[in-house]
């Protein structure tokens, strides 16, 4: 018999980022008792790393914006493949969500008049990023931080669950451990929410932390939740490539918003070179007309550095591929010839981006208000995940939720930026609200006592081998391997033969994952919580994988060598992943509904 | 490839030692990867926290041969490698094990502190109106990463282990950002006093010196602090003053 502590809340909400966090404060804010999980200390979720800001038509620095023009904005970046209603409401909720923040001590930039400034971002018609400098996600998760502590919320810090517990067709709690001392715990709810985050350490270059491992999307998928979009992984095109070390780290894309450019070796600015039709009118038609852009001149159109994330991520790989790349294998980002254009340029660039200035002072002895930095494609984002309802962020799998980057639909096949923030704010807040309601409306449900037996087996099964054959595998070479093969095989550019080669090596990988053994106790081991992750990764990456083959076309942040063009009849659908009877993966192409014709009107008005 | 010895903090709460694992040191290698590349190759189960890796999220904290650092932005090339470096946990903080401390009083002190309460909206539609010179008053606490390396030096922490009594640098940045929050309406002069130990600090100024983030603790917060502590609950004007002001929000924080 495995030991256990058990934990008993209405709402269980699984992950303290942006999303968990206001999840958990309006799902207290209804009345009800909620706990709230994390694997690392309370504020160091992925959302503190977040920088350029959050995405909101507050329309307080071009009164043309509008959740209108935010919606349409949204769903063309996009590509149509998103899920319209998701669209609708964030665009319409986004900006409550930020005066929220603010009435909670949150404090963005202002304009002259003393309203929230907004700031240029790819995709984005509008000045439309609410933000305070560079550091807008320290900002926003200190704020629901301070304000949660005080709401009665019980947090359990450094503790990772390993398995979503079912009644039936219902989630019911929670199994897992905490770190400090490697014991188990029950958690039993009446509702759950995942707010996990993103999948970055599938791929090998990422701007994402450890602890970013498709936790919630591999925990969903196993309690019988349908999956969705799972093939479309944003590559941020502006990731460090140089010292090694920081490898994959986020540039981010207010650089470019602040009049950054992007040149090659031969110092041509290359985006220029190719800007896809479906922007062809919002772009600027020369240096000149793209630098008043950055500058506020409200007639002129966006330099091509800001087309949206996936278009400027091929042209950089197409520029290092052609050798027209930095001599660490990337292209440069220069902010520094603004110069030329604005005497005080260089206290301007520590104003604007002062976190950018520090980390590339210390980190690559560069000064960037002097120098060209050095940049490449990073795995960021991921679009697909949870599949849930748009109004109720509920998954196929009743009292189950879902919010933030764990859940999918909102994004289709490219996020832009600063939709992320917003994302958060707006979802987690109605996930926290329907699993309030929801969590009233049941009881706890039956926990199966073979079910945490299973699971507490499982979980100790690196250190002991659990009857399986013996082998000394690293986790964190398998970790390590499972990396190289998905950055290699599922990454920018992909093409069938090598996604095959990729799904038969996350087989034999899945078959090293049994034999993995760990050293040492359960206290604080960081080789056992390698291993126990594993399982995550490879049911993510497979997810990824197989998605991605059944989309024979080139969309938004998928794109297909072999199948370079769009294909409007896949424009039509989603890929819905899920377990089949056989615990197979099994990918259905799911219709996307008729949009409303009242959007479908703003859509076409926009274009 | 150049090679450095590393002399690591091994041990938990029943007692520990320092090891020796010598690794390779590559180009524009920070210390966090070297316990990395530590981890993965000798020490499996070695015990370190860390999220963004690049000084964003405060999680790194150590004590990189005897000064509190973030290992994430300690470049090897700015400490000698031909001595072994030594990395050991913060020494304020009650160890759970290797380089993992157990901060979690900084999360309870801040529990005890008077959270935001905003005067009533400026404009019809629920918003404020602020000038960006008052943002920026406290733009430099709020940049404020919870490393808790302020907290890591404080000799009345780190000597005297008065964690319950007095809530530290860190803590105090926080206290004067809502202090000074342009929209903030409640006092917390009182509890600063009575409740969060501010009179244990005696402007040693050890705080700012590692703080990564460059925040002024003690001239910008402390010290303002401090005066506004004399000034509303000493200064007999000002306290008879406070006895005629209307109550405050009856709804006490929790
Ligand atoms: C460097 C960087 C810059 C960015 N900049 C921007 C930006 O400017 N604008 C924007 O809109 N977006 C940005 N993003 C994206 C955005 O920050 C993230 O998508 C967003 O913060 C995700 O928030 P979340 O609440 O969904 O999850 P996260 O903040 O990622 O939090 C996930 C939480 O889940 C917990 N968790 C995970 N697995 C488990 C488990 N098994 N058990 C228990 N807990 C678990 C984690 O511990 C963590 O607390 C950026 C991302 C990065 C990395
Ligand atoms: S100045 Fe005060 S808070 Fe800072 S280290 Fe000295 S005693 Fe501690
Ligand atoms: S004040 Fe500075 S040293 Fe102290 S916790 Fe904050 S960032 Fe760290
Ligand atoms: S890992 Fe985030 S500050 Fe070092």
């Amino acid at each position: 018999m495995a030991e256990y502590q058990t934990h008993e809340h209405d709402v269980l909400v699984i992950g303290a980022g942006g999303a968990g966090l206001r999840a958990a404060i309006e799902a207290s804010a209804a009345g009800v008792s909620v706990g709230l999980i994390c694997k690392s200390l309370l504020g160091k979720a992925h959302t503190v790393m977040a920088e350029g800001g959050v995405a909101a038509a507050l329309a307080n620095v071009d009164e043309r914006d509008g959740w209108q023009v935010h919606f349409a904005d949204t769903m063309r970046g996009g590509q149509y493949v998103n899920n319209w209603r998701m669209a609708e409401l964030h665009a319409k909720e986004a900006p409550g969500g930020v005066h929220e923040l603010e009435a909670w001590g949150a404090l963005f930039d202002r304009t002259s008049d003393g309203r929230i400034l907004q700031r240029h971002f790819g995709g984005h018609k509008y000045p439309r990023l609410a933000h305070v400098g560079d550091r807008t996600g320290l900002e926003m998760i200190r704020t629901l931080q301070d304000h949660a502590i005080h709401r009665g919320i019980t947090v359990y810090m450094e503790h990772t669950i390993l398995t979503l517990l079912e009644d039936g067709e219902r989630v019911v709690g929670a199994f897992g451990y905490d770190s400090e001392r490697g014991f188990f715990h029950l958690f039993h709810a009446r509702a759950v929410v995942l707010t996990t985050g993103g999948i970055g350490r599938a791929y090998k270059i990422t701007s994402n932390s450890w602890e970013y491992t498709g936790d919630g999307q591999a925990l969903a998928y196993h309690a019988g939740a349908e999956l969705v979009d799972m093939e479309f992984v944003q590559f941020h095109p502006t990731g460090m490539v140089w010292p090694p070390s920081v490898c994959g780290i986020l540039v981010t894309e207010g650089v470019r918003g602040e009049g950054g450019v992007l040149r090659n070796k031969e110092g041509r600015r290359f985006m220029f070179d190719d800007i896809p039709e479906l922007y062809r009118q919002q772009t600027a038609d020369s240096e000149e007309e793209g630098w008043r852009y950055t500058q506020g001149d409200r007639d002129a159109r966006r330099p091509p550095e800001l087309l949206t994330r996936d278009h400027v991520a091929r042209c950089i790989v197409r520029e290092i591929k052609a050798g027209r790349g930095s001599p660490h294998g990337g292209v440069y980002l220069d902010i520094s010839w603004i110069k030329g254009k604005l005497p005080s340029a260089a206290e301007r660039i520590k104003k604007k981006l002062p976190s950018m200035y520090h980390q590339f002072k210390q980190l690559a002895d560069i000064d960037i208000t002097a120098e060209p930095m050095e940049v490449g494609p990073t795995t960021h984002y991921m679009m697909g995940g949870v599949r849930v309802d748009a109004e109720s962020q509920m998954s196929t799998t009743p009292g189950l939720f879902a919010a933030g980057e764990c859940a999918a639909g909102l994004h289709g096949a490219n996020r832009l930026g600063g939709n992320s923030l917003s994302d958060l704010l707006v979802f987690g807040k109605r996930a926290g609200a329907y699993a309030a309601r929801f969590a009233t409306a049941h009881g706890f449900g039956q926990v199966r006592t073979d079910q945490v037996e299973t699971a507490a087996r499982r979980a100790l099964a690196a250190f002991d081998g659990d009857g399986r054959p013996g082998g000394a595998e690293s986790p964190y070479r398998v970790q390590h391997d499972l990396q190289e093969l998905m950055q290699n095989r599922v990454g920018i550019v992909r093409r069938e033969d090598e996604m095959v080669h990729a799904r038969d090596g996350i087989a034999r990988l899945r078959e090293r994952a049994t034999r993995v053994r760990v050293e040492g106790n359960r206290q604080y081991n960081a080789g056992w919580h390698t291993a126990l992750v594993l399982d995550n990764l490879l049911t993510v990456s497979e997810a990824i994988t197989c998605a991605a083959l059944e989309r024979r076309e080139s969309r938004g942040a998928h794109f297909r060598e072999d199948h370079p063009g769009k294909d409007a009849s896949a424009g039509a659908f989603n890929l819905v992943v899920r377990k089949g009877p056989d615990d197979e993966m099994q990918v259905r192409r799911q219709p996307i509904p008729e949009m409303r014709p009242d959007l479908k009107r703003i859509v076409e008005e926009m274009k | 490839m150049p090679t450095a010895t590393f002399r690591i903090w091994r041990g938990d709460i029943t007692g520990g030692k320092f090891c020796d694992y010598r690794t390779d040191v590559a180009e524009g290698m920070v210390v966090l990867d070297a316990i990395h590349r530590v981890q993965a190759e000798q020490v499996p189960d070695l015990a370190v926290r860390w999220n963004c890796k690049a000084g964003k999220c405060g999680s790194c904290s150590a004590e990189v041969n005897g000064m509190p650092r973030l290992m994430c932005m300690t470049r090897m090339n700015q400490l000698p490698i031909d001595a072994p470096i030594t990395v050991e946990p913060m020494r304020a903080f009650p160890l759970i094990k290797d380089l993992v401390t157990d901060v979690s009083s900084n999360y309870r002190a801040k529990q005890r502190i008077t959270p935001f309460k905003p005067r009533p909206p400026d404009a019809a539609d629920g918003t404020w109106r602020m000038a960006q010179e008052d943002v920026d008053r406290i733009q430099e606490f709020r940049k404020c990463i919870e490393c808790f390396l302020c907290q890591d030096v404080c000799h009345v922490l780190r000597e005297h282990r008065l964690h319950e009594q007095f809530i530290g640098p860190r803590l105090l940045v926080h206290v004067a950002a809502l202090e000074m929050h342009p929209l903030d309406i409640e006092s917390r002069a009182e509890e600063l006093r009575t409740v969060h130990g501010v009179g244990y600090c005696n402007i040693t100024k050890c705080c700012t010196k590692v703080c990564p983030e460059s925040i002024t603790i003690t001239d910008n917060a402390i010290i303002p602090l401090k005066e506004r502590v004399v000034d509303e609950c000493y200064d007999p004007l000002t306290k008879l003053f406070r006895i005629f002001r209307p109550a405050r929000a009856p709804e006490a924080p929790g």
